[in-house]
């Protein structure tokens, strides 16, 4: 098991890939720069789960986005954000 | 077309009736399955029924019974906010299939759930959650100008509140404590429990004054 574990606090950047099957990144996010805010433990891989396949449970986090970092255009407050419950596998250390 | 042109047959003013619309590919789908538990005994019909039955008796009533608690004592505030199934289960509302994560607003945070992917939703703590929630509109749009959005539902938000958008991508459930209004003091839990609505449990709404 690749063990990069992340701690709260660490700006993550959020794999650029498109990969079929049942994945619970939304593209919105995908090679995006967030931080993590909280760490939740361990859960089964949505991704092996929908398929019936087993496999290492999937550390999983949650991770904040500042809309400005997602869309060109927002309109509100500069500390305005998005969180999102992501795992392990889909997030890179910068 | 005026009413009395009709060219076919039908009784005057019958009442809509569910049965005659036309079932999608997925309602379709879902009737077939269901059918094959049946036939093979893998479940019973009963077991359906009653397990439709049992959901539907969950009401936003029991996270407004949640929320008023929070307001009204300082340590399940606490406890709500660092192990939410905890706690909720010690007011007698058991979520034993998803982690519940309560969420809180301050006067410089509101937050607001969505679920972009599908309609994840803390069903076990507020029931189904209604139509426009599992809109494409909603799931679109909240993330993108949550503030927009908002308003449509009657909230005005000031510049400075930050607006923190959950979306419920994988295991975690968010409900919304929104902020005890103003003027509340005297009231008791189940006082203070009619105030809560669903839609301020989701954070599209705030709590008012009585």
């Amino acid at each position: 098991m690749s063990a990069q574990k992340f701690a709260p606090g660490d700006l993550v950047r959020v794999r650029d890939d498109y990969p079929p099957g049942h994945v619970r990144t939304p593209v919105y996010v995908r090679g995006k720069i967030g931080r993590v805010t909280r760490h939740f433990g361990a859960f089964g891989n949505p991704e092996l789960l929908a398929y019936r396949l087993t496999g290492p449970a999937e550390e999983l986090y949650e991770v904040r986005f500042l809309q400005s970092d997602l869309w060109d255009d927002y309109q509100g407050s500069e500390r305005d954000c998005v969180d999102l419950d992501l795992y392990r596998n889909w997030l890179e250390k910068i | 077309m005026p009413h009395d042109h009709h060219d076919h047959d039908h009784p005057a003013h019958s009442p809509p009736q569910p049965d005659d619309k036309v079932h999608s590919y997925y309602q379709i789908l879902g009737v077939a399955l269901k059918e094959l538990l049946i036939e093979k005994g893998i479940v019973t019909a009963d077991e359906v029924r009653s397990a439709i039955e049992k959901r539907d008796q969950i009401t936003p009533a029991h996270g407004a019974a949640v929320v008023a608690r929070a307001w009204s004592d300082a340590g399940f505030r606490t406890r709500l906010l660092t192990d939410a199934n905890a706690a909720v289960a010690e007011l007698g509302y058991p979520m034993t299939t998803t982690r519940l994560v309560a969420v809180e607003n301050t006067a410089d945070v509101h937050n607001v759930v969505v679920c972009t992917l599908c309609s994840c939703y803390p069903r076990e703590l507020l029931g189904l959650p209604p139509a426009w929630y599992k809109s494409r509109a909603y799931r679109a749009r909240i993330v993108h100008e949550p503030r927009a959005v908002l308003a449509e539902f009657g909230t005005q938000l000031l510049e400075e509140t930050e607006v923190r958008v959950h979306d419920s991508t994988a295991d975690m459930r968010f409900l919304v404590v929104p902020r005890r209004p103003a003027g509340t003091e005297s009231l008791d839990e189940a006082a203070l429990a009619e105030l809560v609505s669903r839609d301020s449990m989701i954070g599209v709404a705030v709590v008012r004054q009585p």
